[in-house]
Protein backbone atom coordinates (compact mmCIF):
# COMPACT_ATOMS: atom_id res chain seq x y z
CA UNK A 1 0.00 0.00 0.00
CA UNK A 2 1.44 3.37 -1.02
CA UNK A 3 3.02 5.22 1.86
CA UNK A 4 2.74 2.30 4.32
CA UNK A 5 5.56 -0.08 5.22
CA UNK A 6 4.67 -3.67 6.11
CA UNK A 7 5.52 -2.93 9.74
CA UNK A 8 3.25 0.14 9.81
CA UNK A 9 0.37 -1.90 8.38
CA UNK A 10 0.81 -4.62 11.02
CA UNK A 11 0.93 -1.93 13.72
CA UNK A 12 -2.54 -0.83 12.57
CA UNK A 13 -3.84 -4.44 12.43
CA UNK A 14 -2.54 -5.39 15.88
CA UNK A 15 -3.33 -2.02 17.47
CA UNK A 16 -6.87 -2.08 16.16
CA UNK A 17 -7.26 -5.71 17.24
CA UNK A 18 -6.05 -5.04 20.79
CA UNK A 19 -8.07 -1.83 21.13
CA UNK A 20 -11.22 -3.50 19.82
CA UNK A 21 -10.74 -6.44 22.18
CA UNK A 22 -10.27 -4.05 25.10
CA UNK A 23 -13.59 -2.35 24.23
CA UNK A 24 -15.35 -5.70 23.90
CA UNK A 25 -13.89 -7.23 27.07
CA UNK A 26 -14.01 -4.18 29.33
CA UNK A 27 -17.59 -4.14 30.47
CA UNK A 28 -18.01 -7.89 30.19
CA UNK A 29 -14.80 -8.90 31.95
CA UNK A 30 -12.65 -6.41 33.80
CA UNK A 31 -15.52 -4.43 35.19
CA UNK A 32 -17.70 -7.50 35.67
CA UNK A 33 -21.30 -6.71 36.42
CA UNK A 34 -20.84 -3.04 37.12
CA UNK A 35 -23.30 -1.12 34.98
CA UNK A 36 -22.29 1.83 32.86
CA UNK A 37 -23.90 5.09 33.96
CA UNK A 38 -27.02 6.02 32.02
CA UNK A 39 -25.50 9.15 30.44
CA UNK A 40 -22.62 7.10 29.00
CA UNK A 41 -25.00 4.50 27.54
CA UNK A 42 -27.11 7.31 26.10
CA UNK A 43 -24.10 8.58 24.12
CA UNK A 44 -22.86 5.12 23.11
CA UNK A 45 -26.26 4.40 21.55
CA UNK A 46 -25.40 6.93 18.84
CA UNK A 47 -21.85 5.83 17.92
CA UNK A 48 -22.84 4.00 14.73
CA UNK A 49 -25.29 6.63 13.44
CA UNK A 50 -22.94 9.41 14.60
CA UNK A 51 -19.69 8.30 12.97
CA UNK A 52 -20.58 6.24 9.91
CA UNK A 53 -22.49 8.99 8.02
CA UNK A 54 -19.59 11.41 8.60
CA UNK A 55 -17.10 8.90 7.23
CA UNK A 56 -18.87 8.44 3.92
CA UNK A 57 -20.14 11.98 3.34
CA UNK A 58 -17.00 13.11 1.44
CA UNK A 59 -16.94 9.82 -0.54
CA UNK A 60 -20.52 10.48 -1.64
CA UNK A 61 -20.18 14.22 -2.35
CA UNK A 62 -16.67 14.28 -3.80
CA UNK A 63 -15.76 10.77 -5.08
CA UNK A 64 -12.09 9.99 -5.84
CA UNK A 65 -13.24 8.08 -8.92
CA UNK A 66 -14.46 11.34 -10.50
CA UNK A 67 -11.49 13.39 -9.24
CA UNK A 68 -13.59 15.00 -6.53
CA UNK A 69 -16.31 16.26 -8.89
CA UNK A 70 -19.83 15.65 -7.54
CA UNK A 71 -21.28 12.81 -9.59
CA UNK A 72 -25.09 12.78 -10.08
CA UNK A 73 -25.16 8.98 -10.48
CA UNK A 74 -23.25 8.29 -7.26
CA UNK A 75 -25.17 10.93 -5.29
CA UNK A 76 -28.51 9.54 -6.46
CA UNK A 77 -27.41 5.97 -5.66
CA UNK A 78 -26.47 7.01 -2.12
CA UNK A 79 -29.80 8.77 -1.57
CA UNK A 80 -31.73 5.76 -2.91
CA UNK A 81 -29.77 3.42 -0.60
CA UNK A 82 -30.36 5.73 2.37
CA UNK A 83 -34.11 5.89 1.72
CA UNK A 84 -34.36 2.15 1.12
CA UNK A 85 -32.44 1.37 4.32
CA UNK A 86 -34.52 3.78 6.36
CA UNK A 87 -37.84 2.49 5.00
CA UNK A 88 -37.15 -1.25 4.93
CA UNK A 89 -34.62 -1.55 7.83
CA UNK A 90 -32.98 -4.23 5.69
CA UNK A 91 -29.23 -4.15 4.97
CA UNK A 92 -29.41 -6.32 1.85
CA UNK A 93 -32.21 -4.24 0.30
CA UNK A 94 -30.09 -1.15 1.04
CA UNK A 95 -27.05 -2.48 -0.80
CA UNK A 96 -28.91 -3.94 -3.75
CA UNK A 97 -30.97 -0.79 -4.32
CA UNK A 98 -27.92 1.49 -4.00
CA UNK A 99 -25.56 -0.42 -6.27
CA UNK A 100 -28.46 -1.29 -8.61
CA UNK A 101 -29.27 2.42 -9.00
CA UNK A 102 -25.64 3.27 -9.69
CA UNK A 103 -25.16 0.56 -12.33
CA UNK A 104 -28.49 1.46 -13.95
CA UNK A 105 -27.67 5.19 -14.13
CA UNK A 106 -24.20 4.48 -15.47
CA UNK A 107 -25.66 2.12 -18.07
CA UNK A 108 -27.97 4.86 -19.38
CA UNK A 109 -25.11 7.33 -19.34
CA UNK A 110 -25.89 9.67 -16.40
CA UNK B 1 -39.70 -22.72 24.23
CA UNK B 2 -37.51 -23.74 27.15
CA UNK B 3 -33.98 -24.85 26.52
CA UNK B 4 -33.35 -28.43 27.58
CA UNK B 5 -29.57 -28.54 27.24
CA UNK B 6 -26.58 -26.43 26.22
CA UNK B 7 -26.42 -28.54 23.07
CA UNK B 8 -30.00 -27.59 22.14
CA UNK B 9 -29.22 -23.94 22.90
CA UNK B 10 -26.11 -24.08 20.69
CA UNK B 11 -28.10 -25.41 17.75
CA UNK B 12 -30.88 -22.89 18.33
CA UNK B 13 -28.22 -20.16 18.09
CA UNK B 14 -26.88 -21.69 14.88
CA UNK B 15 -30.30 -21.89 13.30
CA UNK B 16 -31.47 -18.40 14.23
CA UNK B 17 -28.25 -16.84 12.86
CA UNK B 18 -28.56 -18.31 9.37
CA UNK B 19 -30.46 -15.35 7.80
CA UNK B 20 -27.58 -13.05 8.83
CA UNK B 21 -25.28 -14.91 6.45
CA UNK B 22 -26.94 -12.92 3.67
CA UNK B 23 -25.25 -9.84 5.13
CA UNK B 24 -22.02 -11.36 6.45
CA UNK B 25 -20.97 -13.21 3.32
CA UNK B 26 -21.07 -10.28 0.85
CA UNK B 27 -19.50 -7.85 3.38
CA UNK B 28 -16.61 -10.16 4.17
CA UNK B 29 -15.98 -10.76 0.51
CA UNK B 30 -16.19 -7.05 -0.23
CA UNK B 31 -13.61 -6.37 2.48
CA UNK B 32 -11.25 -8.88 0.88
CA UNK B 33 -11.68 -7.21 -2.51
CA UNK B 34 -11.33 -3.65 -1.19
CA UNK B 35 -8.30 -4.42 1.00
CA UNK B 36 -6.37 -6.10 -1.81
CA UNK B 37 -7.40 -3.29 -4.17
CA UNK B 38 -5.96 -0.80 -1.65
CA UNK B 39 -2.64 -2.62 -1.80
CA UNK B 40 -2.67 -4.89 1.28
CA UNK B 41 -1.21 -8.35 0.78
CA UNK B 42 -3.17 -11.53 1.51
CA UNK B 43 -1.73 -11.97 5.03
CA UNK B 44 -2.47 -8.36 6.00
CA UNK B 45 -6.01 -8.62 4.63
CA UNK B 46 -6.60 -11.83 6.59
CA UNK B 47 -4.94 -10.20 9.61
CA UNK B 48 -7.65 -7.55 9.69
CA UNK B 49 -10.49 -10.07 9.51
CA UNK B 50 -8.97 -12.48 12.07
CA UNK B 51 -7.40 -10.06 14.58
CA UNK B 52 -9.97 -7.25 14.42
CA UNK B 53 -13.12 -9.07 13.21
CA UNK B 54 -15.29 -5.91 12.95
CA UNK B 55 -16.44 -5.04 9.44
CA UNK B 56 -17.15 -1.31 9.68
CA UNK B 57 -13.89 -0.62 11.57
CA UNK B 58 -11.88 -2.66 9.06
CA UNK B 59 -13.30 -0.68 6.14
CA UNK B 60 -12.68 2.57 8.04
CA UNK B 61 -9.04 1.71 8.72
CA UNK B 62 -8.31 0.72 5.12
CA UNK B 63 -10.03 3.83 3.76
CA UNK B 64 -8.06 6.16 6.06
CA UNK B 65 -4.78 4.37 5.30
CA UNK B 66 -5.47 4.97 1.61
CA UNK B 67 -6.08 8.64 2.42
CA UNK B 68 -2.59 8.68 4.04
CA UNK B 69 -3.95 9.58 7.49
CA UNK B 70 -1.44 9.26 10.37
CA UNK B 71 -1.43 5.88 12.20
CA UNK B 72 -2.86 7.38 15.39
CA UNK B 73 -5.82 8.86 13.47
CA UNK B 74 -6.45 5.56 11.68
CA UNK B 75 -6.53 3.74 15.02
CA UNK B 76 -8.58 6.35 16.88
CA UNK B 77 -11.20 6.65 14.11
CA UNK B 78 -11.61 2.90 13.62
CA UNK B 79 -11.79 2.35 17.38
CA UNK B 80 -14.41 5.09 17.64
CA UNK B 81 -16.51 3.12 15.13
CA UNK B 82 -16.23 0.16 17.56
CA UNK B 83 -17.21 2.08 20.69
CA UNK B 84 -20.75 0.77 20.33
CA UNK B 85 -19.37 -2.61 21.40
CA UNK B 86 -18.81 -1.24 24.91
CA UNK B 87 -22.57 -0.79 25.03
CA UNK B 88 -23.11 -4.32 23.71
CA UNK B 89 -20.73 -5.74 26.33
CA UNK B 90 -22.44 -3.80 29.11
CA UNK B 91 -25.84 -5.07 28.05
CA UNK B 92 -24.64 -8.70 27.81
CA UNK B 93 -22.84 -8.51 31.18
CA UNK B 94 -25.86 -9.35 33.38
CA UNK B 95 -26.27 -12.60 31.40
CA UNK B 96 -22.72 -13.62 30.44
CA UNK B 97 -20.61 -11.72 33.02
CA UNK B 98 -20.62 -14.67 35.47
CA UNK B 99 -19.03 -17.00 32.86
CA UNK B 100 -15.45 -18.20 33.53
CA UNK B 101 -12.86 -15.75 32.26
CA UNK B 102 -11.57 -18.04 29.47
CA UNK B 103 -15.12 -18.14 28.09
CA UNK B 104 -15.51 -14.38 28.44
CA UNK B 105 -12.39 -13.93 26.30
CA UNK B 106 -14.11 -15.78 23.44
CA UNK B 107 -17.42 -14.03 24.10
CA UNK B 108 -15.66 -10.65 23.88
CA UNK B 109 -13.75 -11.58 20.72
CA UNK B 110 -16.94 -12.69 18.92
CA UNK B 111 -18.96 -9.62 20.01
CA UNK B 112 -20.22 -8.17 16.73
CA UNK B 113 -23.51 -6.51 15.78
CA UNK B 114 -25.31 -9.69 14.79
CA UNK B 115 -24.13 -12.01 17.63
CA UNK B 116 -25.04 -9.29 20.12
CA UNK B 117 -28.45 -8.55 18.61
CA UNK B 118 -29.47 -12.21 18.43
CA UNK B 119 -28.20 -13.15 21.89
CA UNK B 120 -29.62 -10.11 23.60
CA UNK B 121 -33.04 -10.89 22.11
CA UNK B 122 -32.74 -14.54 23.20
CA UNK B 123 -31.87 -13.58 26.82
CA UNK B 124 -34.71 -11.06 26.98
CA UNK B 125 -37.14 -13.74 25.80
CA UNK B 126 -35.82 -16.36 28.18
CA UNK B 127 -33.88 -14.66 30.99
CA UNK B 128 -33.99 -17.51 33.49
CA UNK B 129 -32.14 -20.13 31.44
CA UNK B 130 -28.90 -21.39 33.07
CA UNK B 131 -25.54 -19.81 32.24
CA UNK B 132 -24.17 -22.76 30.18
CA UNK B 133 -27.20 -22.53 27.88
CA UNK B 134 -26.73 -18.78 27.46
CA UNK B 135 -23.05 -19.24 26.59
CA UNK B 136 -23.87 -22.11 24.21
CA UNK B 137 -26.49 -20.03 22.38
CA UNK B 138 -23.97 -17.21 21.98
CA UNK B 139 -21.35 -19.60 20.59
CA UNK B 140 -23.97 -20.93 18.16
CA UNK B 141 -24.47 -17.45 16.73
CA UNK B 142 -20.68 -16.87 16.61
CA UNK B 143 -20.17 -20.12 14.69
CA UNK B 144 -22.48 -19.02 11.90
CA UNK B 145 -21.67 -15.30 11.85
CA UNK B 146 -17.96 -15.05 12.70
CA UNK B 147 -16.24 -18.16 11.33
CA UNK B 148 -17.41 -17.64 7.69
CA UNK B 149 -16.09 -14.05 7.96
CA UNK B 150 -12.53 -15.40 7.63
CA UNK B 151 -13.40 -17.66 4.71
CA UNK B 152 -15.21 -15.05 2.62
CA UNK B 153 -12.49 -12.45 3.29
CA UNK B 154 -10.02 -14.93 1.86
CA UNK B 155 -12.26 -15.65 -1.15
CA UNK B 156 -12.69 -11.92 -1.83
CA UNK B 157 -8.97 -11.30 -1.45
CA UNK B 158 -8.06 -14.09 -3.85
CA UNK B 159 -10.80 -13.52 -6.44
CA UNK B 160 -10.78 -9.71 -6.23
CA UNK B 161 -8.51 -9.28 -9.23
CA UNK B 162 -11.02 -11.07 -11.44
CA UNK B 163 -13.62 -8.30 -10.95
CA UNK B 164 -13.81 -5.95 -13.98
CA UNK B 165 -12.54 -2.42 -13.29
CA UNK B 166 -15.55 -0.61 -14.81
CA UNK B 167 -17.90 -1.83 -12.09
CA UNK B 168 -17.56 1.26 -9.83
CA UNK B 169 -16.60 -0.90 -6.87
CA UNK B 170 -15.24 2.27 -5.25
CA UNK B 171 -18.83 3.02 -4.37
CA UNK B 172 -19.48 -0.34 -2.71
CA UNK B 173 -17.82 1.03 0.45
CA UNK B 174 -20.14 4.02 1.03
CA UNK B 175 -23.15 1.89 0.09
CA UNK B 176 -22.05 -0.79 2.57
CA UNK B 177 -21.70 1.89 5.28
CA UNK B 178 -25.18 3.21 4.49
CA UNK B 179 -26.47 -0.31 4.99
CA UNK B 180 -24.82 -0.34 8.45
CA UNK B 181 -26.54 2.80 9.71
CA UNK B 182 -29.71 3.50 7.64
CA UNK B 183 -31.63 0.54 9.11
CA UNK B 184 -30.64 1.86 12.58
CA UNK B 185 -32.46 5.18 12.04
CA UNK B 186 -35.35 4.14 14.27
CA UNK B 187 -35.98 7.22 16.43
CA UNK B 188 -35.88 11.03 16.01
CA UNK B 189 -32.70 11.01 18.11
CA UNK B 190 -30.97 8.56 15.72
CA UNK B 191 -32.03 10.68 12.73
CA UNK B 192 -30.82 13.88 14.42
CA UNK B 193 -27.45 12.25 15.15
CA UNK B 194 -27.06 11.11 11.53
CA UNK B 195 -27.96 14.57 10.19
CA UNK B 196 -25.54 16.24 12.61
CA UNK B 197 -22.88 13.77 11.49
CA UNK B 198 -23.29 14.75 7.82
CA UNK B 199 -23.44 18.51 8.49
CA UNK B 200 -20.37 18.36 10.76
CA UNK B 201 -18.47 16.21 8.25
CA UNK B 202 -19.02 18.81 5.53
CA UNK B 203 -18.25 21.83 7.71
CA UNK B 204 -15.16 20.36 9.44
CA UNK B 205 -13.32 19.21 6.29
CA UNK B 206 -10.66 21.89 6.91
CA UNK B 207 -9.48 20.16 10.12
CA UNK B 208 -6.11 18.51 9.35
CA UNK B 209 -5.13 14.82 9.64
CA UNK B 210 -8.67 13.50 9.13
CA UNK B 211 -9.46 14.56 12.70
CA UNK B 212 -12.80 15.84 11.43
CA UNK B 213 -14.13 12.27 11.60
CA UNK B 214 -13.68 12.04 15.35
CA UNK B 215 -14.98 15.57 15.90
CA UNK B 216 -18.05 14.97 13.73
CA UNK B 217 -18.67 11.62 15.44
CA UNK B 218 -18.39 13.07 18.94
CA UNK B 219 -20.61 16.03 18.05
CA UNK B 220 -23.23 13.76 16.49
CA UNK B 221 -23.26 11.45 19.54
CA UNK B 222 -23.86 14.47 21.78
CA UNK B 223 -26.70 15.64 19.51
CA UNK B 224 -28.31 12.16 19.54
CA UNK B 225 -28.03 11.83 23.32
CA UNK B 226 -29.37 15.34 23.90
CA UNK B 227 -32.36 14.85 21.59
CA UNK B 228 -33.14 11.56 23.35
CA UNK B 229 -32.92 13.22 26.77
CA UNK B 230 -35.20 16.12 25.79
CA UNK B 231 -37.79 13.89 24.12
CA UNK B 232 -37.89 11.68 27.22
CA UNK B 233 -38.79 14.62 29.48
Amino acid sequence: MTGWSDTAIWVVVVGLGLGTFAIRYSFLGLLGNRDLPEWVLRHLRYTAVGILPALITPMVLWPDATDGQTDPARLTAALVALSAGYLTKDAIVTIVSGLGTLFLLQAVGV
Amino acid sequence: MSSSSPRAAYFRGLRQSLPFLLVVLPFGMLFGVVARDAGLDLAQTMGFSVVVIAGAAQFTAVQLMQDQAPTIIVLASALAVNLRMAMYAASLAPHLGPAPSWQRIFIAYFNVDATYALSHLEYERNPSQPLPQKVAYYMGTATVICLPWYVVTWIGAVLGNAIPAGLSLDFAVPIAFISFFAPALRTPAHIAAALASIVLAVSLQWVPHNLWILLAGAGAMIVGAEVERRLAQ
